[in-house]
């Protein structure tokens, strides 16, 4: 079954301090390549058949409104995804 | 029905004439903190009336308290998704009436969701849930839930939370700041990181404010801070809270 993934992420301007303590705990574990870190979520939403435009429109404003709060987070990606295994990469 | 002190040592018996005055204490899946709401409601002197979250309905009370807790577990965002429970449309009609709306902390967050009130939460800078008695200074006392406070007076109420940080940007700070809208402010310990010390804000016309804090917690000696910025007081005497909920009967009887 096709699913819609959705990315939000916290908002560049927005301090983010679970990816602040992420990038400590990389420090710390010696992995010292990366310069900051910023944590996100992924929403996936299974659809039974087809993805019409219509679908994809009710993912759009779900991700407008319930899945993000536009005061500190941004719709980074709203895209259909064909593969039926969930968790497996596009 | 008035309230049974708990332990010998009380606070003086409430304005009778008070009672008329029916507060919605509204109860999520994951709310807390409604019983306490509802005492604070009824040491001050109203009559506590219990909401539920699934039906739309406000039975007509004069006033709607959002309590404390964490409310769908803080699944999504905190109160993300209590904004969207069949109550809050008569929640968010109301409030966009004159009906005296307050938010305290996880009710604060299902403000900010439901965009009555402008800016969001986010986790506490520090990433500890934090428990401490907080002093705050009342910053504007003409509001529906502060008129029994001085202006620029002080009070001491327990701060509970994980999400706690206040963050908006800086133009919707210096609107809520220019319009006197930032109703409380942290003193001495900034506790999260929240912009500009905000503690607790308004919307424009003042009838809906919510705060971080916990005035319900502070109002009743014996199961209150250890201080009080009104003066000495025994061990868990503090009950600077009760201001909250006297504001607002007073304001519906038409006392203030």
């Amino acid at each position: 079954m096709p699913r819609i993934i959705v990315d939000v992420m916290p908002k560049p301007e927005i301090l983010d301090p679970q990816g602040k303590a992420i990038a400590g705990a990389l420090q710390r574990l010696g992995q010292t390549g990366f310069s900051a870190v910023r944590q996100g979520k992924r929403f996936e939403l299974t659809v039974e058949g087809e993805v019409t435009e219509e679908i994809l429109e009710q993912a759009r404003h779900a991700a407008d409104t319930l899945l993000s709060n536009p005061v500190i987070e941004d719709v980074t990606r709203v895209e259909v995804v064909k593969d039926a295994t969930i968790g497996v990469g596009e | 029905m008035s309230e049974t002190p708990l332990i010998g040592d009380f606070p003086p018996a409430p304005d009778a004439g008070l009672s008329g005055a029916r507060i919605g204490v509204i109860t999520f899946p994951g709310t807390l903190d409604d019983v306490d709401a509802a005492r604070a409601v009824r040491l001050a002197g109203g009559t506590a009336v219990s909401l539920w979250h699934g039906e739309a309905s406000l039975q007509d009370v004069d006033a709607v308290i959002l309590p404390g807790g964490f409310s769908y577990g803080d699944y999504l965002r905190a109160g993300a998704i209590s904004r969207f429970a069949p109550v809050m449309e008569r929640v968010i009609d109301g409030a966009k009436g004159s009906l005296p709306v307050l938010g305290i902390c996880n009710g604060f967050q299902i403000l900010t969701e439901a965009h009555l009130l402008p800016g969001s939460m986010i986790k506490n800078n520090h990433l500890h849930f934090i428990c401490r008695d907080q002093t705050l200074r009342v910053e504007n006392n003409g509001t529906a839930w502060t008129s029994d406070y001085e202006a620029g007076s002080e009070i001491v109420v327990p701060l509970k939370n994980q999400d706690g940080q206040y963050v908006a940007d800086e133009k919707t700070l210096d609107e809520l700041e220019g319009e006197g809208r930032v109703v409380f402010r942290y003193v001495d310990v900034n506790p999260n990181g929240s912009r500009r010390d905000i503690a607790g804000i308004s919307n424009a016309a003042g009838n809906v404010v919510g705060l971080m804090p916990h005035p319900e917690h502070a109002v009743e000696a014996g199961y209150g801070p250890d201080s009080s910025a009104f003066g000495p007081v025994d061990v868990r005497g503090g009950t600077d809270g009760l201001g909250i909920f006297t504001s607002v009967l007073k304001k519906i009887v038409g006392a203030n």
